[in-house]
C-alpha cells in the first residue's frame, strides 16, 4: 500500500514575515483509502549553536551547554484519527508566525557553527504495523526591515606593499599598485556588493582576483566565547594579467540562507566581512579585508 | 570551505526541483501530446522520460542547432497556436522589432560552419574535466558540521560524477569536436533525466575551457563548439521555464512579467543564484550570459539591467583573445534577447578597442614564442569575434553608422587613395539603402561629400570612383540634392584649373548640372535660378575638346537641349558656338576650307534657331546682331543677313519698359544704344544683291520709323540723327573698317554715283524729318536746343561744310541752340577752339568762314 505525504507552502519562495500567516496544504496521495491515527503538524523554529573543535579544549565546561534556543512552536492536529479516502486529499492548514512574550525571530540562517531554521513536520499516526509517516519541510524567515535607513559610503582602498601588515620581508616584495573603491561596506542583503578595482600597475603579473565572502560567528556566553570566521563562497572577479588602469568591477550577490542581516544577541553573533584577494603569479596572496554590515530594507 | 560552497548549489537546486513537478497538465492542454513526459517526481525511479525537444535533436540530423529550430520544436508550435488563439495578445509591431533581429541580420549559424573550417590544427589538444575538482582537498571546518542530509545528498552528488572526472589528452581536431558533441548529449540527457546540477556541472566545465589558450590558433573553432553548448544550455532552462508557465494557457511570445507564475519566478531566480556564486570567473560569466533570455520571467528591466554588467565583468578577463570572445559571445545573447539595445554592444568595442594593448603584453608574447606562433596569424584569431561585434553593432544603425562612416571618410580621404574612399562609399551606400535610411541622415551625408570634397580636386580621379554616381543618387529629396550638386559644381568651378574633354568628368558633370537645372520649377526664385545657371555655365566654360570643334558644337547641342529651361545658360551656350567660330577661322587664318565653311554655317544655324527660345528681347537683339557680325567674319553672308533682318524685324515687339532688377524701366535707352550699335555694323555689311539699294539701312529706319515711341520722346530723331554719320561713312571711298574677306558696299558699288545720289537722298530725308521735328517742338526750347546742337555736332564732324547750304544750315543750327542760353557754354567754347584747331588744316580753311558767323553768347 503506498502513501505518500507531502506538505506544499502557498508562497513558491516560502519567505514569510513575523505577523504574517504560514499557509498551505498537507498532501496525501494514495491508492487505497487509508487508516490512521491522527494527522498533526508542528511548527518550530531554533538556533542551534556548535563550537568548533579547536574550542572545544578551551570551553570544554561550557560544550555541553550549548542548547538550542528556541523561538517558536505550535502544533495543531489538522485530521482526528480516521479514514482518509483513495486519491489525493488535501487538508489546508494556516499558523499565525507570531511570537510569545519578547522573543524574536531571527532571519533564517544557515552557518557553520549558528544555524537558524524554521520547520514545519507533519506526522501521522498508523496502527500497528504500518510505519508512522513523517514529513519535514523548511520554510524561510525574512525578519522586519530595519527602521534605520542605510545610507551608502563609498569606502576607497589603495593597495601597496607598504600597506600590508604581516608583510615580513618588505623589501623582497614585487612592487604593485591597486586601487578601488567599495561602493558601500553597509549593504542590503537583497543587493549586491558592488565597487570597482584598478591595478594601475603590477611588477608581477596578476594571476587572479577573488572576493571572498566570510561569516564570522561568535558563539558564547557568560564563560567565554568561541570567535570562528569560515569561507561562505569566493568569487573570481579577474582572471590573468588584467589590464592596467583599467577599472575592473567588484559584484557579489549575497547567497541566500548564508547569509542574513548582521546579527548580535547575547548569545550569539552573526557577523560578515568580504576579503578582496589579489593572487600574483608567483603566488604572492594579497588580502584586503572589509568588514560589512549587512541589513535587510 | 569550498566544499561548502558546493552544498549552496546542491541545496538551491533542490529546492528548485520539486516545484517543477507542480506544474499539471489538464486534458484540454494543447500541449499534452508532446510535453506528457515533463511529469516529474521527486523520489523514485524517472520514468525513462524524454522531452520532445532532446528526442529530436538526438535523431540523425546533424546540427543539433537546426534540428531545435525545425517545426517540431515547442516554442515554435507555441507561437503557432497562440497566434491562433489570442491574436488580441499580440503587441505591437514596433514592441516586436525591438524584440528580435529580422531576416536582414546574418545569423550566428550562418558564420560557425565558416569559423569551424578557417580555424584548424594538427596539434593535439586536451580536454580537462575537472567535474569534482573540490573534492580531496582538506575538509574545511564547516563540512564537520554540515547536517547529516546535507552531506547524503553530497554523496549522491558526487557518484554522479564519477566517471567524468578526467583528463582528455593527445586529441586531434576531430576528436575533440566529437567529445564537445558527447559533452551537447549528456547535457541534453542530464537535463532531461532531472539531473539539472550534472547539467550545470557540465556546462560549467565547458566553459572553462575556453580560458585554456593552448592551440591557440584553434580557439576560434573551440569557442564555436562550446557556445553551442551554452546555447544548449540556454535553451533548455528557457524552455522549461516557459512550460511552467503553461497553466493556464502558454504564454505567447510577447509575455510580460505578469504572465508569469510565481512558481516559475522562484525556479528562474533560484538559477541566477546559482550562477551568481559560481567561483570562476569565465563560467560564471558564460553560463549568465548563456540564459540572459530568462531575465524576461523575472523583471522588464532584468536584460537592460544584466548586458552592461556582464559587459564590465569582461574586464577582469586578462587574456584579450578570451576577452573578444567572450564579448562576442555577449553581443550574440544580446542581440537575440535585445537588439535595440545598442549602448552594451557599442561599450563591448570600445572595451576591446582599450584593452588591444594587451595584445603586446609579456604573457601573450611569452605565450606566441611559447606557441610559436606569429603575430600576423595571432591577429587572424582576432577576426570572427571582432566581425561579429561590429556586424551586430552595424545592425539596424543607420544613424551611428553614419555617424562613424562621416568620420571614417574623412580619415580614409586622407590617408589613403581613391580604391579605399569608394570602397567607403560602397559600404555607406549598402547600410544606408535599406529601408530608405539615407532619409534619415542627409546632414551626415552631406558632410561626407563635403569632406571627400575637401581633398578631392582631381574631378577624373572623383568621377572614377565607381561607387560616388550611386552615392549622390541616396540624395533623393530635391532641396538636399540640389545643394549637394550646388557645393560640387562650386568645388570644381573654383578647382579645376584647364578646360577638360574627359568624358568621365564630362558625363558626370552633365548629370550634376542637369539635377540642379532639373530642379528649376515655376516656383524656382529669380535669384534661385540666377545661382544655378550660374554654377552650369561654370562648367560649360569649363569644358573643351581642344580642336574637335565638331565635338564641342554637338556638346553644346546636348548642353543645349539639357538645359533648355534656363535662359542665360542658353545664352552662354550661343556665345560659346560664337566663340567656336571664330576660333574656327583663327586655326584657318581666315581661309575657310570648304569643311569648316560648313562648320562655322552650322554654328551660325545653331544660334539661329536657339535665339528665338529666349524669352528677353534685349538678348535676343544682342545675340542676333553679335551672331550677325559672327557669320560676317567667317564670310556666311546670307547667314549675317538673317539674323540681321532678324534683329530688324524683331525691333516693333520691343516693350516700352522692361524690367531690370524687379524694377519696371523704360527701355528707351537700351533699345537707343542697341540701335547705335547696329548701325555701326551696317556699314560692313553689303548689300544683298537681290534686295535694294541700303535694304538694311532702310528698314532698321522704317523700323523705328513705326515704332511706338513713348511720347514727348525724341527718341526718333535721335536714331535719325545717329544714322546721318553711317550714311556719311557709307559715302567715302575707303571705308573705315571693314571685314578680311568680306567686300562691303564701297568695293560692291566701287562709288557708283547712283548709291551715292541714294544715300544722299537717304540723309535729305532724314534731315528734313529732323527739321521738322525741331520746328514742331517750336517754343520747347528744352527738348530742342540739346536735339539741335547734335546735329550741328554731326554736320561739323561729317557734313561738308563747303556745301554753303549745309554751312548756312549748320549756322541755323548753332544760333537755335544758343538761342536761350540753355546750352553749356563750356561745351560751345571748346567745339569753336576745336573748329578753329581744324581749319588750320589743308583743305578745311573753309572751317574758318563757318566759324566766324558762330556767335557765341557771353552770359550775362
Amino acid at each position: 500500500m503506498s502513501v505518500t505525504l507531502d506538505i506544499r507552502l502557498k508562497r513558491a519562495n516560502k519567505v514569510y514575515h513575523e505577523g504574517e500567516s504560514v499557509a498551505g496544504v498537507v498532501l496525501l496521495v494514495c491508492k487505497e483509502a487509508l487508516q490512521h491515527h491522527g494527522v498533526a503538524l508542528t511548527m518550530e523554529g531554533l538556533v542551534n549553536l556548535q563550537l568548533s573543535s579547536k574550542s572545544v579544549g578551551v570551553f570544554e565546561a561550557f560544550y555541553n551547554s550549548v542548547k538550542p534556543i528556541q523561538l517558536i512552536s505550535s502544533n495543531v492536529e489538522v485530521a482526528k484519527a480516521g479514514k482518509i479516502p483513495a486519491g489525493k486529499t488535501e487538508i489546508p492548514f494556516e499558523f499565525p508566525l507570531s511570537t510569545k512574550g519578547n522573543k524574536v525571530l531571527y532571519e533564517t540562517y544557515h552557518g557553520v557553527f549558528v544555524n537558524i531554521q524554521y520547520t514545519l513536520r507533519c506526522d501521522m499516526k498508523r496502527p500497528l504495523l504500518a510505519k508512522d509517516l513523517s514529513r519535514n519541510c523548511e520554510f524561510i524567515v525574512h525578519c522586519q526591515p530595519q527602521k534605520a535607513k542605510v545610507v551608502p559610503t563609498p569606502v576607497h582602498f589603495t593597495i601597496t606593499p607598504a600597506t600590508l601588515q604581516n608583510a615580513r620581508e618588505r623589501s623582497l616584495l614585487p612592487k604593485f599598485l591597486v586601487k578601488g573603491h567599495l561602493d558601500a561596506t553597509s549593504c542590503v542583503i537583497s543587493q549586491p556588493l558592488t565597487g570597482e578595482l584598478v591595478v594601475e600597475s603590477s611588477e608581477v603579473p596578476v594571476k587572479s582576483i577573488e572576493l571572498q565572502l566570510v561569516r564570522v560567528e561568535t558563539c558564547g556566553c557568560a564563560e567565554g566565547y568561541a570567535r570562528d570566521a569560515t569561507e561562505i563562497q569566493n568569487i573570481q572577479i579577474a582572471e590573468g594579467d588584467v589590464c592596467h588602469g583599467l577599472p575592473i568591477p567588484i559584484y557579489m550577490v549575497f547567497p541566500r540562507l548564508f547569509t542574513s542581516p548582521t546579527l548580535e544577541t547575547t548569545n550569539f553573533k552573526v557577523e560578515f566581512e568580504v576579503n578582496v584577494v589579489i593572487v600574483l603569479h608567483d603566488d604572492h596572496l594579497i588580502t584586503e579585508n572589509f568588514p560589512l554590515k549587512l541589513s535587510r530594507v | 570551505q569550498r566544499t561548502f560552497s558546493k552544498i549552496v548549489y546542491d541545496t538551491e537546486l533542490q529546492r528548485c526541483r520539486p516545484e517543477a513537478a507542480l506544474v499539471e497538465f489538464g486534458d484540454y492542454h494543447p500541449l499534452k501530446p508532446i510535453m506528457v513526459t515533463d511529469t516529474k517526481t521527486r523520489h523514485g525511479a524517472r520514468k525513462g522520460s524524454t522531452s520532445s525537444s532532446s528526442s529530436s535533436s538526438s535523431s540523425v540530423a546533424p546540427d543539433p542547432l537546426s534540428s531545435m529550430l525545425d517545426g517540431t520544436d515547442p516554442l515554435s508550435m507555441f507561437a503557432a497556436a497562440s497566434v491562433i488563439e489570442a491574436p488580441a495578445m499580440s503587441h505591437s509591431r514596433k514592441e516586436k522589432e525591438e524584440e528580435a533581429v529580422g531576416p536582414d541580420f546574418e545569423t550566428w549559424s550562418s558564420k560557425r560552419g565558416e569559423i569551424l573550417a578557417r580555424f584548424t590544427t594538427t596539434e593535439k589538444l586536451s580536454i580537462n574535466l575537472f567535474m569534482g575538482s573540490d573534492r580531496g582537498k582538506a575538509p574545511s571546518p564547516g563540512s564537520s558540521a554540515v547536517s547529516e542530509k546535507v552531506r547524503t545528498r553530497l554523496e549522491e552528488l558526487d557518484d554522479l560524477e564519477e566517471g567524468s572526472q578526467k583528463e582528455l589528452l593527445n586529441l586531434s581536431q576531430q576528436e575533440y569536436a566529437n567529445r564537445i558533441e558527447e559533452l551537447n548529449q549528456s547535457l541534453k540527457e542530464a537535463w532531461a533525466s532531472d539531473q539539472k546540477v550534472k547539467a550545470l556541472k557540465i556546462v560549467i566545465q565547458c566553459s572553462k575551457l575556453l580560458s585554456d589558450t593552448s592551440v591557440i590558433q584553434f580557439y576560434p573553432s573551440k569557442f564555436v563548439l562550446i557556445t553551442d553548448i551554452l546555447d544548449t544550455f540556454g535553451r533548455l532552462v528557457y524552455d522549461r521555464i516557459w512550460t511552467m508557465c503553461s497553466d493556464p494557457r502558454p504564454l505567447t511570445d510577447s509575455f510580460t512579467v505578469e504572465d508569469v507564475n510565481d512558481t516559475a519566478k522562484e525556479t528562474c531566480l533560484n538559477w541566477f543564484f546559482k550562477i551568481a556564486s559560481i567561483r570562476e570567473l569565465l563560467p560564471r560569466l558564460y553560463v549568465e550570459a548563456a540564459i540572459l533570455k530568462c531575465n524576461r520571467f523575472l523583471n522588464k528591466c532584468g536584460i537592460p539591467e544584466t548586458l552592461p554588467r556582464l559587459t564590465a565583468m569582461i574586464r577582469g578577463i586578462g587574456d584579450p583573445l578570451v576577452a573578444a570572445y567572450a564579448r562576442a559571445y555577449l553581443c550574440r545573447v544580446g542581440m537575440e534577447v535585445a537588439p535595440h539595445l545598442k549602448d552594451s554592444l557599442n561599450r563591448n568595442f570600445f572595451d576591446l578597442l582599450g584593452t588591444f594593448r594587451q595584445v603586446s603584453s609579456d604573457s601573450v608574447q611569452n605565450q606566441l614564442v611559447l606557441q610559436r606562433v606569429e603575430v600576423p596569424e595571432y591577429l587572424t584569431l582576432y577576426s570572427p569575434a571582432v566581425n561579429w561585434i561590429l556586424q551586430c553593432i552595424a545592425y539596424r544603425a543607420p544613424e551611428d553608422y553614419v555617424i562613424c562612416a562621416e568620420i571614417w571618410v574623412e580619415f580614409t580621404c586622407r590617408h589613403f587613395s581613391k580604391r579605399e574612399v569608394n570602397t567607403v562609399l560602397a559600404d555607406v551606400i549598402k547600410h544606408m539603402t535599406p529601408d530608405r535610411a539615407f532619409e534619415d541622415a542627409y546632414p551626415q551625408l552631406q558632410s561626407v561629400i563635403r569632406k571627400i570634397l575637401t581633398y578631392f580636386h582631381d574631378f577624373s580621379l572623383l568621377f572614377s570612383m565607381e561607387r560616388f554616381l550611386p552615392f549622390l543618387d541616396m540624395f533623393q529629396k530635391d532641396s538636399v540634392r540640389v545643394e549637394v550638386c550646388r557645393s560640387i559644381m562650386d568645388i570644381f568651378i573654383r578647382h579645376q584649373e584647364e578646360p577638360s574633354r574627359d568624358p568621365v568628368i564630362l558625363n558626370a558633370m552633365l548629370h550634376i548640372c542637369k539635377t540642379m537645372h532639373d530642379s528649376v520649377n515655376a516656383l524656382t526664385l529669380e535669384d534661385e535660378k540666377r545661382s544655378l545657371a550660374l554654377l552650369i555655365i561654370g562648367f560649360i566654360r569649363m569644358v573643351s575638346f581642344g580642336r574637335d570643334f565638331e565635338q564641342q558644337l554637338s556638346f553644346c547641342v546636348e548642353a543645349r537641349a539639357t538645359f533648355c529651361n534656363l535662359e542665360s545658360v542658353l545664352v552662354q551656350l550661343i556665345h560659346t558656338v560664337n566663340q567656336l567660330a571664330m576660333e574656327t577661322s583663327r586655326v584657318m587664318r581666315g581661309n575657310h576650307s570648304r569643311k569648316t565653311a560648313a562648320f562655322v554655317r552650322a554654328c551660325a544655324a545653331y544660334s539661329f534657331i536657339t535665339i528665338p527660345s529666349l524669352s528677353s528681347i534685349f538678348s535676343r537683339l544682342s545675340l542676333y546682331l553679335l551672331s550677325g557680325q559672327v557669320a560676317l567674319a567667317n564670310q556666311c553672308l546670307s547667314q549675317a543677313d538673317a539674323f540681321l533682318k532678324a534683329a530688324v524685324s524683331l525691333l516693333p515687339e520691343v516693350p516700352r519698359s522692361i524690367s531690370v532688377e524687379g524694377k519696371l524701366r523704360s527701355s528707351e535707352s537700351f533699345l537707343m544704344d542697341f540701335i547705335n550699335n547696329f548701325l555701326a555694323t551696317l556699314l560692313v555689311v553689303p548689300d544683298h544683291p537681290e534686295h535694294g539699294v541700303l535694304y538694311l539701312v532702310r528698314g532698321l529706319l522704317n523700323m523705328v520709323q513705326d515704332y511706338t515711341w513713348e511720347d514727348n520722346s525724341d527718341a526718333k530723331v535721335r536714331v535719325y540723327i545717329s544714322a546721318l554719320p553711317l550714311l556719311a561713312a557709307m559715302s567715302q571711298e575707303t571705308y573705315l573698317y571693314s571685314i578680311p574677306k568680306v567686300d562691303s558696299n564701297e568695293t560692291l558699288y566701287g562709288g557708283d554715283p547712283k548709291f551715292l545720289s541714294e544715300i544722299n537722298k537717304l540723309s535729305e530725308t532724314l534731315i528734313g524729318q529732323i527739321l521738322d521735328h525741331l520746328k514742331a517742338l517750336g517754343r520747347d526750347e528744352v527738348r530742342q536746343q540739346p536735339l539741335a546742337f547734335s546735329l550741328f555736332g554731326v554736320l561739323l564732324a561729317h557734313g561738308d561744310l563747303r556745301n554753303n547750304k549745309l554751312s548756312q544750315l549748320a549756322v541755323n543750327l548753332w544760333n537755335l541752340s544758343h538761342k536761350y542760353g540753355h546750352c553749356e557754354t563750356r561745351v560751345s567754347v571748346r567745339t569753336l577752339e576745336c573748329m578753329k584747331h581744324q581749319a588750320q588744316q589743308a583743305d578745311m580753311t573753309h572751317l574758318s568762314d563757318t566759324v566766324q558767323r558762330l556767335a557765341l553768347q557771353s552770359r550775362t
